[in-house]
């Protein structure tokens, strides 16, 4: 099958890649441009893992065609740190201790950092739905909540 | 002599004993004077036991036996 | 001993970031499916789609025919003669005579991309002609079953049992009929547990590479690079020290990847091709299908107890599938069933049995939750039915040091009274419970191991220090080795690095199973950071023109041990490194042993639900883990187990379950459908870490990761009796079966 020329917008950056016509999203990331951080958990839209920002849209990649990202914008994990400072959710994870393995948490990240743009007082139950479709088989999401209720304070606290 | 206990479906190997005697100072003499007193035990000593001594699941071969240790053999332990 | 009782230590305790936490909350962190080679491949597997049948011929010839296609491999490209557990290993990695159950592999094939490994998979065209199968263990023990495989059995299984029985046991000790005599009650009940999937959400994934002259290289997610070395040697016959194993971070394990599923395929395709490297990615449909769950159990317990609580004799006999191939945890779910309570009459008797399914692997605690959802379960109808609490139960019975264990040997140092006094104690106990609600309590247990193990601890010539050690770090096992060896060495935290290194590197490991990697490695570490500072102590005496002897280590730094032994300044580690290639060399430790002295673990665990009678939905409302830890190095990451132990064990209590149709086909291989916990179905879980430490470890280790799963099982089965009445004896509790049972009440 031939391939697609796809021009698209990733972590700021303007990139080009020639992409299947029934390549994933999530594949063109990891395997055309080198981004690994976004992961593969099924393939089928059900552990969240791979999630990403598309427009702004909480997504996940492996559900989205890579020819469907053209002329998009793509936010992923490794955009989430600023000028080598780490984004509050991703400092709050590493203190709360809410990774174990931490094959979940990029897309985990991307999930939160959503959620909190949309909602910057969530409760514990509103937390723990919005992260619903974000499985985590090693923690059992305490930490992460916490850590996540944390974040959200500490951004409260910045923009009063 | 080591007093060795075995588990109760080996006693078809041991003619019905529960624990036998053998002649040895070290984990590894146990097994071998088992293998030769019992030859029917052979192939389950050499799919992996474990012996226990006094509570503690012997390391090796070379671990010597205390004089009066309790002494008793278990399937492999393995974890996840 | 109570926690205030400890030697206070600098480090050992606190709860610093995690030294690899940046790379992993960043998207750096690499994964087995995150490394790519030059001129690699792309691979793809051809499974069955049949629970049992005769392979008949394979045609690759479409496939090959595809341009950019460079290898197909079948069972015919492997060597034969192998036997035992090789064989099996060779057989579950790619299909002989049989397929052995839907998802076995048949053929696998490597392309230059990854579509087109999978177009290539579609053309293979396999011929099959379909076989009686059976998937439920106490079918597949029936005289009559199919049988899977003859000569499969082992010497344990005595003459004239059933054809699919490949392991027998029976052991224990007393008079089992005198002790029932005793008893005021005795009950016997079966219970029945399905098979679970560990549910790592990393897919298995490695990139191999293999040359005409035997030597290769892997990048491969497991949790034991030597395990996946010696496997993938043994499978293709090759020389072990010829195959240098890399592991990657690894995206959970929990039992899962201690074994090999398909990594010997990608490294035979990569023979194939010239040697080119094959990157093999499992999708989670084939993790499901086709890698370790665990066991499914049918159990039968009995027990006498007398009017007080007192248990007088206890049976158990367990029929557990492991799938088409030996090793289901049968004996392990035996030994650990009774473990926590003092026994004189008892009985375990226990078959391994093959079904038409995949070969189980180990998962967290192997054995024991089955056995806990068993004895647990029964307990608690026999404490309802003569009134007794069922706490001052298990404080009646409860193992202490000294007592002779269920399974046969005496227990040194265990925790399991001081487990279920703070148990007592805790503040969810006296939480209300409103209509529908109910408390629900179980024991569990996990003995701990300690294998193989081989760590080098190197001083750098700034004084800062690195350990390489050979078990991956699945949930912070580099923080809490890297906080005993700074302890040890007398310097700051972050002055130690700790690398998970590969096969070439250090003497052989056993993986990160057993609940072993901080005990065992961080053991090993300690002696060979002793080893360092008694080098250190030996160049600061010849400096000072002093016997060695006479100096002592502390606060990081050589000091004259006492007046006698001259007035000189402390000479820190930094400065005696700094001098290290003109005194002597390299200054480094080592130390490899199977370490002695490993501690076994009890939990308690708590839990209340609430059941909608409408729906017989079970919802968790508090949850409560009390564990011994020996001693918490990094407690975060203790508590992180605890909960996520915790967390598996409501899943398979709940909701997980294998499920197959008529014709042995998994109908529920994605995770929309094998639906595990989500952060909506659970609450916070509260953890108390009790420390009654273990003499067998510098700092009072006992490994932590697997006894939460245990408890789980039971306590909720016992929680939705105590809410509704109902007596749940088969797993999972889902709604529709929890519905029914209330109904069936009447």
């Amino acid at each position: 099958m031939s391939k697609m020329h796809v021009t698209t917008t990733v972590n700021g950056d303007t990139v080009e890649f020639l992409a299947d016509p029934r390549e994933t999203l999530l594949d063109s990331l990891r395997d055309q441009l080198g981004l690994t951080g976004t992961k593969e958990g099924c393939g089928t839209g059900d552990c969240g893992a791979c999630s990403v920002r598309l427009d702004g849209t909480l997504v996940c990649s492996c559900l989205v065609l890579g020819v469907e990202a053209d002329g998009k914008r793509i936010d992923t994990i490794e955009g989430m740190s600023e000028d080598g400072a780490l984004h509050p959710l991703q400092r709050k994870f590493i203190e709360h201790a809410a990774l174990q393995c931490g094959f979940c948490t990029p897309g985990i990240l991307i999930a939160a950092k959503a959620l909190l743009e949309e909602n910057s007082n969530p409760t514990e139950e509103e937390v723990r739905y919005w992260l619903a479709g974000n499985l985590c088989r090693c923690t059992g999401y305490d930490k992460i909540i916490r850590a996540v209720m944390d974040a959200a304070a500490e951004l409260r606290q910045e923009a009063a | 002599m080591v007093a060795v206990h075995l588990w109760s479906s080996l006693t078809r190997f041991t003619d019905g004993a529960r624990e036998v005697d053998i002649d040895a100072q070290t984990v590894g003499g146990v097994l071998d004077g088992l293998k030769s007193d019992y030859p029917g035990l052979e192939p389950i000593l050499d799919a992996g036991v474990s012996v226990v001594i006094d509570g503690e699941i012997a390391t090796g071969r070379h671990v010597e036996i205390p004089e009066g240790a309790e002494v008793v053999l278990m399937q492999r332990l393995k974890g996840g | 001993m109570a926690k205030d009782e400890f030697k206070e230590y600098r480090l050992v305790g606190t709860r610093p970031d995690r030294p690899d936490g940046l790379d992993k909350v960043t998207g750096r962190a690499r994964y087995g499916a995150d490394m790519s080679a030059p001129g690699m491949l792309w691979a793809a597997v051809v499974r069955s789609p049949h629970a049992h049948a005769k392979i008949l011929k394979i045609d690759a010839s479409k496939a090959e025919a595809l341009d950019g296609v460079k290898a197909v491999v079948t069972r015919a490209d492997f060597p034969t003669g192998l036997t035992g557990e090789e064989w099996n290993l060779q057989e579950n990695t790619m299909a002989g005579e049989k397929a052995l159950y839907d998802g076995h592999a048949v053929a696998a094939v490597a392309a230059t991309s990854k579509l087109l490994a999978e177009e290539a998979a579609r053309l293979i065209e396999v011929e099959y002609e379909v076989l009686p199968h059976v998937i439920d263990v106490d079918d597949a023990i029936k005289p009559d079953a199919p049988v899977i495989r003859e000569g499969a059995a082992n010497a344990s299984v005595p003459e004239g049992m059933p054809p699919n029985v490949v392991q027998y046991l029976d052991f224990g000790r007393g008079d089992i009929e005198a002790g029932f005599a005793e008893a005021d009650l005795v009950s016997e009940k079966t219970y029945k547990t399905e098979a679970t999937h560990q549910g790592y959400i990393e897919p298995h994934a490695c990139l191999g590479q293999l040359g005409e002259d035997g030597k290769g290289e892997m990048w491969v997610c497991t949790q034991g690079q030597w395990f996946i070395r010696k496997m993938c040697s043994d499978v293709l016959g090759l020389d072990t020290a010829q195959l240098r194993v890399t592991p990657s971070e690894i995206g959970g394990g929990f039992g899962g990847k201690t074994t090999i599923f398909m990594e010997p395929l990608s490294l035979a395709l990569s023979r194939k091709a010239g040697g080119k490297p094959v990157k093999l990615v499992m999708s989670r449909s084939e993790v499901l299908r086709a890698t370790g769950p665990t066991a499914s159990a049918s159990m039968d317990v009995k027990i006498g107890m007398k009017k007080d609580g007192t248990i007088t004799a206890a049976r158990a006999e367990f029929r557990m599938q492991g799938g088409a191939f030996p090793g289901s945890p049968v004996d392990m779910a035996l030994y650990c069933c009774f473990a926590p309570y003092k026994l004189e009459n008892v009985q375990h008797i226990g078959y391994d049995v093959l079904a038409n399914r995949p070969k189980c692997a180990a998962y967290r605690a192997p054995g024991s939750p089955m056995g806990a959802f068993a004895v647990e379960s029964l307990l608690d109808e026999m404490c309802r039915e003569l009134g007794v609490d069922p706490m001052e139960m298990r404080l009646k019975n409860a193992v202490v040091e000294g007592d002779t264990a269920s399974y046969g040997p005496k227990y040194g140092s265990i925790g399991l009274v001081e487990t279920l006094e703070a148990t007592k104690a805790h503040p969810n106990l006296k939480a209300e419970l409103g209509p529908n609600q109910g408390r629900g309590m179980a024991s569990g247990y996990w003995f701990n191991h300690n294998g193989e193990t081989s760590v080098s601890l190197a001083i750098s010539e700034d004084g800062t220090a690195q350990v390489s050690i050979g078990t991956p770090d699945i949930g912070g096992s580099r923080a809490s080795i890297a906080l005993m060896t700074a302890e040890t060495l007398g310097i700051p935290y972050e002055d130690v690095r700790v690398n998970v290194v590969e096969t070439g590197a250090l003497g052989v490991n056993e993986p990160t199973h057993g609940s072993r990697a901080t005990f065992a490695s961080g053991k090993a570490a300690v002696i060979a950071a002793g080893q360092a500072i008694k080098e250190m102590c030996k160049r600061a005496a010849n400096e000072w023109g002093i016997d060695p002897e006479a100096v002592e280590w502390a606060d990081g730094a050589a000091q004259p041990a006492g007046p006698n032994a001259g007035k000189f300044p402390p000479m820190t580690i930094a400065e005696i490194a700094g001098k290290m290639g003109s005194t002597g060399g390299p200054i480094s430790g080592h130390h490899e042993s199977v370490p002695e002295g490993v501690g076994a673990s009890f939990g308690c665990h708590v839990v209340d639900v609430e059941v909608d009678p409408e729906t017989g939905h079970v919802k968790i409302l508090r949850y409560l883990v009390v564990q011994d830890a020996g001693r918490a190095i990094h407690p975060s990451y203790v508590e992180g187990q605890y909960q996520g132990g915790a967390a598996q064990g409501i899943g398979w209590a709940l909701n997980e379950a294998y499920i197959y149709d008529e014709n042995g086909k998994l109908q529920n291989s994605v995770f929309l459908d094998y639906r595990v916990p989500v952060a909506s179905d659970l609450p916070m879980i509260d953890t108390v870490i009790v420390e009654v430490p273990n003499p067998g470890h510098p700092y009072g280790v006992r490994g932590v990761g697997e006894t939460g799963i245990t408890p789980p099982l039971p306590a909720i089965a016992n929680a939705i009796q105590a809410a509704t009445g109902a007596r749940l004896h088969d797993l999972p509790m889902s709604p529709p079966k929890v519905l029914a049972a209330i109904k069936a009440m009447g």
